[in-house]
């Protein structure tokens, strides 16, 4: 009976992982979130709850499951209800394949499926469909709108996303995410052979490298709605966006959703561009995370600094930015590696 | 037995979505219900060894032309059209014609003595796949992204709103 | 008992039926392309059953279902632009009430 086995070690990868994201992601995420706003807004930030308020999100969870869980009176409930189960299980899955590095003697990932990438952007373009749900059947015109321009903003994202990604896997020849970041080992100190400074034997390919990480960067920020392309969920101007009527624990399923997407995106830079766990001296698993948190930092600082672009900018910037500037890349790291 | 538990899964996720698309009087529950209906017709590809066409059809049935129909049922007749009738007067006769064929298709199918080959796949296809496209089925490839192209061309001219 | 070729055929004959009562039966536009995706994607479940029990070194079924993958992307963008034309002049996405040849 192996697959009993089989199923029992899956449902056992999932409550890791999930827990995993609970804590990393969501909690984490958000302490950092606040934190770092406030000292960028020179404030200090959550302060109250433990020590320099780390227990701060625990509270707000605690506070969250109290809450009563509101179906609004025209809203189609079936729908209101399934659509926060689907963006987190889509963010939940896009973590199945990140390797974190090798600890005990063997690589941590749930599964270095040999797809690996292409089923990380399918889990991404889920989340779209969990958004436009869940603002459609909100029955509430602002969340109709956020779900909207969601749509519309993830799937021209999506293009520019998948575009930048082909050129780490051109680079390294397979799509499984352990084969690419093996295929970055070594270098000088462990850095030199990162794809975002192209291949030892072929300098040239920096300038493609660089340029793709931008685009992914770009694409990633875009793909998780956060500022500066923050539309679908633009405060001054849509209430919440498409999880305005969500309360209680939907709500902090559509957060963990988003936040473990954010998070994943970064994994995924990580991997594809900085050489996953590879760096000199400390462990593979402490780079990982060093990389990951400070793409993350990235993606909070950015959020402080730019004010949110228009949709006509947003559609403009990817479809007559991005995509051309990335068919370019995937063109000459052909001709490159030719 | 796992890989048969797997199947009787996938093809329930596969086929009870598919009855409530074509039924619902729901139009968004109706295209909402395609969703699950492909991500079960992605785990047979999976079953099937067919690991690149699983992720593509994820990526483009599931992620792209599920949303395209959503939104466009949001955007037409604002709703769900529960308040119109939905099917048309050839319900019965339809329903004969599906079940006519089939049954016709199942009965073709299934006795059929097909020339069942022992090989097994590639162990990882997706390169497979690759060099297939760009050597054998050149032409295959070229002709559809020509199409690619003309239907790009042609859903921007149809659907721009006239001056 | 293991899964056969037939298992998948009968899942796929099944689909395609489905399909195929949608698109009778519907009078939305939309829908009756909904169960179009559903018809192609019963072939496609053939095509790539073929290629695993049939002939399995050739991989020619999963390069057609990509193929169809395609050509299912490219109706559902013209598909659905004509319908929104539709609706613009005609303010209905019946198939039933469209039924004029020039506007």
């Amino acid at each position: 009976m192996s697959w009993v086995g089989e199923i029992f070690k899956a449902t056992l990868a999932a409550v890791a992982v999930f827990t995993f994201l609970a804590v990393v992601a969501a909690m984490l995420g958000v302490y950092l979130e606040r934190k770092i706003s406030g000292w960028i807004q020179s404030r200090l930030g959550p302060k109250h709850v433990g020590p320099q308020g780390i227990m701060q999100t625990m509270a707000d969870t605690v506070k969250l499951l109290q809450k009563e869980n509101i179906v609004p009176a025209n809203a189609d409930a079936i729908t209101f209800t399934v659509a926060p189960l689907l963006a987190a299980v889509a963010g939940l899955l896009a973590w199945i394949i990140i390797p974190f590095g090798p600890l005990f003697g063997r690589i941590i990932v749930v599964r270095d499926i040999n797809i690996g990438l292409l089923f990380f952007i399918a889990m991404a373009s889920l989340i779209v469909i969990a958004i436009l749900l869940g603002g459609w059947s909100s029955n509430n015109k602002y969340a109709l709108l956020g779900g909207f321009r969601s749509a519309s903003q993830m799937i021209s994202y999506e293009i520019p996303l998948a575009l930048a990604v082909l050129v780490p896997v051109m680079l390294a020849g397979t799509l499984s995410t352990v084969g690419i970041v093996e295929a970055q080992r070594g270098g000088w100190l462990g850095i030199g052979n990162w794809f975002i400074f192209g291949l030892p034997g072929n300098r040239w390919l920096l300038i493609p490298g660089v340029l793709a990480f931008l685009v992914f960067l770009t694409a990633a920020t875009a793909e998780v709605n956060r500022v500066p392309f923050d539309l679908p969920e633009a405060e001054s101007e849509l209430v919440a966006g498409y999880f305005s009527e969500y309360t209680g624990m939907r709500f902090a399923l559509f957060q963990l959703g988003e936040y473990a997407e954010a998070f994943a995106m970064a994994a995924l830079t990580t991997v594809l561009f900085l050489g996953g766990w590879h760096g000199p001296l400390l462990p593979g698993v402490v780079w990982f995370f060093i990389k990951l948190f400070a793409l993350v930092f990235v993606l909070m600082w950015v959020r402080w600094t730019y004010p949110r672009l228009r949709l006509d900018q947003l559609l403009h910037l990817s479809w007559k930015g991005l995509v051309p500037l990335g068919f370019l890349l995937v063109l000459v790291t052909g001709w490159l590696l030719v | 037995m796992g890989e048969l538990a797997a199947f009787t899964i996938l093809a329930a996720v596969t086929l009870l979505p598919a009855v409530v698309v074509v039924t619902s009087r729901n139009l968004v529950r109706a295209a909402m219900s395609l969703i699950p209906s492909f991500l079960g017709v992605t785990g047979l590809f999976v079953l099937l060894q067919a690991e690149f066409v699983a992720g593509i059809q994820i990526l483009i049935y599931a992620g792209a032309i599920a949303v395209l129909i959503l939104f466009v049922i949001m955007l037409t007749q604002g709703g769900t059209g529960t308040a119109v009738r939905q099917t048309n007067e050839q319900r019965v006769v339809g329903a004969l014609a599906a079940a006519a064929l089939t049954t016709a298709l199942l009965a073709l199918l299934l006795r059929t003595a097909w020339p069942l080959a022992a090989g097994a796949l590639p162990r990882a296809n997706v390169a497979a796949v690759g060099s297939a496209f760009l050597t054998t089925f050149v032409l295959a490839f070229e002709i559809s992204s020509v199409v690619l192209l003309v239907s790009l061309v042609g859903a921007l001219v149809i659907a721009r709103r006239e001056q | 008992m293991t899964v056969g070729l037939n298992h998948y055929l009968a899942v796929s004959a099944l689909l395609f039926g489905l399909g195929l009562y949608g698109i009778l039966t519907r009078r939305n536009a939309v829908a009756i392309l909904m169960g179009i995706e559903l018809m192609l994607n019963a072939a496609n479940i053939n095509l790539v059953a073929f290629n695993r029990y049939v002939a399995p070194v050739a991989l020619a079924g999963h390069v057609f279902a990509l193929v169809i993958i395609t050509l299912a992307a490219c109706e559902a963008a013209v598909g659905l632009a004509l319908v929104m034309a539709v609706y613009r002049n005609l303010e209905t996405v019946h198939v039933d009430e469209i039924n004029l040849l020039k506007w």
